[in-house]
């Protein structure tokens, strides 16, 4: 782990826009790290992670042809163990030529209803779940690296905006708990640094996988703010902001959450 | 869609103890829920698990509402000839659902 951070340090150093992170390199940290033993254990072994199952399934559906053009993802994309290594550390991205910031999610369910002509998946449906955290799952243990040059960089600033914003009835900001006071208590939780580097994750409350977005709103609903719907443009954008706060962070997918 | 996933070490040592461990996908629901209506949601948890060493009884489990979602278990089995384990559980609703996996003695 600590061999793992050196060269993460070496890696990021030459990557442009480091220096006006966040959280300095030497401070990030995985959310995994705040997590207790057993959390941790269950997480790093394959059989344990109920997350393996989603990924399992999303393997079996990567093969399986669908739609009216009966073709399968691996009919074009071939065998994802390889085509997909590092697809996620770049989402979300913007699509020049659609004009439109896409999340894992949103890009999987694209190129299912466009290439495929299948018919488009549900957000937080188990389907569209098992097919990210396998494309996800290819990424493991590569750092974040997300664009937010061109023309991402004004969804960047606006989800930058709406993360230093106050929220909700508890008036609180993103930037106060994971910011400001991340390491420090919330009744039996430890505050994290909020990173979505292990989404998506097995969260033990949920007694199942979720998005980030899914996190994004429970966090919302926490502070007892308006939720934006699932597969709004606000997530998305926040989901493009958080990518490149954790930036470097390995990718943990499928993860395991309190 | 799998069901579970499995994991025995493909070769034992004869007579010596060795792990297997099994994580099944099941909601396991509590029956204590409601949905968005409020109606109860029913009651399904896996009741029962067992585990058959080339058909000879070697663990079994009654589960209940209180264990939580994507049941995993661990346990250990000792083997005197090759052989097939297989994995046997029902649920409240009566779906059953199975796995088998090969073991070599060396």
């Amino acid at each position: 782990m600590r061999r793992g951070l050196v060269v993460l340090v070496a890696f990021c150093a030459g990557v442009s826009g480091a220096q006006e992170r966040v959280l300095p390199l030497s401070v990030l940290r995985s959310g995994i790290t705040f997590a207790g033993p057993d959390v941790r254990a269950m997480q790093s072994d394959d059989v344990a992670n109920p997350g393996e199952l989603w990924v399992e399934r999303g393997e079996k559906l990567w093969n399986l042809p669908a739609g009216a053009a009966e073709r399968s993802c691996a009919s074009c994309h071939g065998d994802a163990r390889t085509s997909m290594r590092g697809a996620a550390t770049r989402y979300p991205a913007h699509d020049v030529a659609r004009d439109k910031l896409f999340d894992l999610e949103a890009r999987i369910d694209d190129c299912r209803t466009r290439r495929q002509q299948a018919s488009s998946y549900l957000r937080e449906s188990d389907d569209l779940l098992s097919l990210t955290a396998y494309v996800a799952y290819q990424s493991r243990g590569l750092p974040l690296a997300v664009s937010i040059d061109g023309p991402a960089r004004a969804a960047f600033e606006r989800a930058r905006a709406f993360y230093d914003q106050r929220h909700g009835q508890m008036n609180l900001a993103c930037a106060h708990c994971h910011d400001q006071n991340w390491g420090k208590r919330l009744l039996g939780e430890t505050i994290s640094q909020g990173h979505g580097n292990a989404f998506p994750a097995y969260r033990l409350e949920w007694q199942g996988l979720g998005s980030l977005q899914r996190r994004i709103r429970a966090c919302l609903f926490g502070v007892r703010a308006e939720m934006p719907p699932a597969g709004a443009a606000e997530l998305a954008e926040l989901e493009l902001f958080l990518a490149w706060r954790a930036q470097g962070l390995p990718v943990e997918a499928p993860g395991v959450r309190r | 869609m799998p069901d579970a996933r499995v994991h025995v070490p493909g070769e034992v040592p004869r007579g010596k103890p060795f792990e297997v461990r099994i994580l099944i996908r099941h909601p396991m629901e509590t029956g204590y829920r409601t949905d968005d209506a409020g109606k109860p949601i029913a009651r399904n948890v896996l009741s029962t698990f067992a585990c058959r060493y080339n058909g000879e009884a070697v663990f079994s489990a009654r589960l209940s509402s209180g264990i939580a979602a994507n049941p995993y278990l661990r346990f250990f089995v000792t083997a005197r000839d090759s052989g097939q384990l297989t994995f046997e559980w029902i649920d409240d609703s009566g779906v059953r659902g199975g796995e088998r996996v090969a073991v070599t003695v060396v």
